[in-house]
């Protein structure tokens, strides 16, 4: 049961993926995480409530320090808006927290690639996050088809691709082919860095 | 007649060799990415979004009409082979799809899903060409209190007819509408939420917010699960038909469309609940009834057929009102914003040749898709073997490019981190996506329009509702919002609560939701049930 038939990783030593059609089926109860699942659902979600009134409070507060003495135009200011949307946020959040607290969860989200019988990849998410932020940090310095490769090649080890010799050709490719793609057909510059300085 | 004239006009556009070329790469990659797990047709068009820096629009959106199309065919080939539907469009074709396959008649599924969606297609096109001129002469006298109400509806419906929960999608679309918010007011100038930050204050590019949502999100989502060992695909050779097969099948075929266009043209999400709906009524029609469950072409034929109608039927609402009743079309709308084009009533005087190239490319795309795809269907059930770290990295590495291509800052880069974060967390928390992306995409238009009548009647609120058609589209407001009230009141319908025994109950009382996973749970229960 390996990932891939032509041996592009040694896959991360988990355990093989469930039968073919059944694993999603169990979602709602077996996702949560390591710990006790329902009590830390329960209160994770209360999280979201407490960032939706967070984000409620926010937007007021950014609404009434509009200054609208001057150049208004028409009945409604741009304050309106903000206000009402706000507004509609703590009461949502408010709601949101009763139905939490009454034992309603949300549906965390399937899909074909996903296995919602085990607990969240955490080191994986970081790691693929690193390899975007890198690409953010170094796009600049030394150009977008180094960057873009490092983005690839890390998102790619990442998710547990192993091949050392394959993951960085086909990363390289890639990034210099998208970059002449943009540059040279659809005329939108990225920029070359020192390397495209010297090819 | 003039519009069979702007129609034969649109061909000459269609047709010329470049709008050719653009109409095959969108069908062909539209089904890679439609059979590609993991990328469903809007966060492919997301991801090519940037192409409007460079393509003329007519090009452009040839091209993503030609992805819409082949997403929905690609996705049943997902569905067929490997019993994974790569579209929520797809979910009901895995029910007999899927078993026929296993039986060892996957050629036939795929090609009852393929001339499906030929006839789909089609009729779905033809039904644009006749209704979409008259639905748009009939708009073209509505003001802003129609567009705000139109809007308003856009926002309500996403949030109530599709997903399980209503207050999720709620926060969903607050969350869309606080996004929409960040930049300069349009009418005053005035800055909000930007924190002084110059950056912000032109708001966050809908391109940024589109990729975030759907390509970033995804795939921190799927990192965070990714399945380990992966499904077998069944192997299979090319598709064809028995006369058995198609006299079974052509019923099926012709009725869809009926199903699927006008459940597309208004917003209730797009292909899932016709084809489910569509499903249900070719089981009861059907002769062989025995064999639902176990590989029934009808079960193939019928939905698929319908998904392609739908999207047509989409696209009716979209280009008439600027109203996207799916995801894709939300972010062809966005599409539409990044050439200044705005989609409405007025679109067919004002860009008569971008419309009807438009829809004259989907015949063209229609019959390229039935033609490449037939022959082709063994290439596309290999792409299902891609090594998944492969896909993900890649989706990651366009949605940078894509986001970094918006104004070449890395300041845009960080904001779609965030905004992937922000879709990780809608994943995990049950929140759907859908109504934060229309929120995003139409919020500003609908303040702007609000306003605007307001302004007109000089503040007073009755100028929200001073006309026929804003106080007919608010009452199905209401209907919508007071619905779980009604229909405690309505007698003899059983009670909403049971999803599995939807197979018997039409999607009246079934919550298809955006999120896949209920309805593939859903239909995996129904299944095993049958089984």
């Amino acid at each position: 049961m390996s990932t891939n038939t032509s041996g592009t990783s040694g896959t991360t030593p988990t355990d093989p993926g469930t039968e073919p059609g059944t694993g999603v089926s169990a979602d709602t109860p077996a996702a949560a995480g390591g710990g006790p699942p329902r009590w830390l659902r329960g209160r994770s979600e209360l999280g979201v409530c407490v960032l939706l009134f967070g984000l409620g409070l926010l937007v007021l507060f950014d609404a009434i320090t509009i200054h609208t003495d001057f150049a208004q135009r028409g009945p409604v200011g741009p304050q309106a808006v903000p206000v009402l949307v706000g507004g509609l946020l703590l009461v949502v959040s408010l709601l949101l927290a009763r139905d939490v607290l009454r034992g309603g969860h949300g549906e965390i989200e399937g899909g074909e690639d996903i296995d919602l019988s085990e607990p969240s990849d955490w080191r994986t998410v970081l790691l693929l996050a690193g390899a975007f932020l890198a690409n953010a940090a170094l796009i600049g310095v030394v150009g977008f088809p180094l960057s873009g490769a490092i983005l690839f090649w890390g998102a790619a080890y990442a998710l547990g691709s192993r091949n050392y010799v394959r993951d960085p050709l086909v990363a390289a490719g890639l990034s210099i082919l998208t970059f002449l793609v943009f540059n040279n057909l659809l005329g939108v510059s990225l920029p070359g860095g020192p390397l495209m300085g010297v090819l | 007649m003039d519009t069979l004239n702007l129609l034969w006009e649109g061909f000459g556009t269609a047709l010329t060799p470049a709008n050719l070329l653009y109409a095959a790469i969108g069908v062909l990659l539209g089904t890679a990415i439609g059979v590609l797990p993991g990328i469903g047709p809007a966060m492919a068009v997301a991801l090519l979004l940037p192409v409007t820096y460079a393509l003329a629009p007519t090009s452009a959106f040839i091209m993503f009409a030609g992805i819409y199309y082949g997403g929905m065919f690609g996705g049943s080939t997902t569905s067929i082979l490997l019993n994974t539907p790569g579209e929520t469009a797809a979910v009901v074709t895995a029910i007999e799809g899927n078993p026929m396959a296993r039986k060892g008649r996957g050629a036939q599924a795929l090609a009852a899903a393929a001339i499906g969606h030929f006839v789909g297609g089609l009729i779905g096109t033809i039904l644009l060409v006749v209704l979409a001129p008259t639905v748009a002469s009939l708009a073209v006298d509505i003001g802003a209190p129609d567009y705000f109400a139109i809007m308003v509806l856009a926002f309500i419906a996403v949030t109530s007819v599709l997903g399980k929960s209503r207050v999720r999608g709620f926060a969903s679309l607050l969350i869309g509408l606080t996004i929409g918010l960040i930049g300069l007011d349009e009418m005053t100038g005035q800055q909000r939420l930007t924190f002084g930050s110059l950056h912000l204050a032109d708001g966050i590019d809908v391109v940024i917010v589109a990729v975030g949502l759907f390509a970033v999100g995804e795939s921190l989502w799927v990192a965070a699960h990714l399945r380990h060992g992966q499904t077998k695909p069944i192997p299979v050779g090319r598709p064809w038909l028995g006369r058995e097969d198609l006299r079974r099948a052509w019923k099926p075929w012709l009725r869809g469309p009926l199903i699927g266009f006008p459940f597309g043209a208004i917003p209730a999400g797009g292909a899932e609940i016709p084809t489910f709906l569509s499903y249900v009524t070719e089981k009861r029609l059907s002769k062989h009834r025995q064999e639902f469950g176990k590989g029934a072409i009808e079960g193939v034929a019928g939905p698929e057929a319908t998904a392609s109608a739908s999207a047509a039927g989409t696209l009716v609402s979209m280009l008439t009102l600027g109203l996207p009743t799916t995801a894709v079309a939300a972010v062809m709308l966005a599409a539409f914003q990044q050439y200044g084009i705005q989609p409405g009533p007025l679109l067919f005087e004002r860009e008569p040749g971008l419309v009807w190239g438009l829809i004259a490319s989907l015949f063209v795309g229609t019959v390229l898709l039935l033609v490449l795809n037939l022959p082709l269907a063994p290439v596309w059930a290999r792409l299902l073997r891609i090594p998944r770290p492969y896909l993900y990295a890649g989706i990651l590495f366009f949605a940078s490019v894509g986001a970094y291509a918006v104004s070449g800052q890395v300041l845009d880069l960080l904001l779609l981190f965030v905004i992937g974060l922000l879709g990780f967390a809608m994943r995990r928390f049950g929140l759907p996506v859908l109504p934060a992306i229309i929120a995003v995409i139409l919020g500003p238009a609908a303040e702007q329009q609000m306003r605007r009548a307001l302004q007109l009647s000089d503040g007073s609120l009755t100028g929200l509702v001073n006309t026929p058609f804003s106080i007919a589209v608010y009452v199905v407001v209401l209907a919508l919002l007071l619905w779980p009230v009604l229909r405690r009141l309505l007698p003899g319908r059983p009670g909403a609560t049971a999803p599995a025994a939807g197979d018997t109950d039409p999607a009246g009382t079934d919550p298809a939701g955006t999120d896949r996973s209920g309805s593939i749970d859903e239909e995996r229960t129904r299944e095993n049930a049958s089984r």
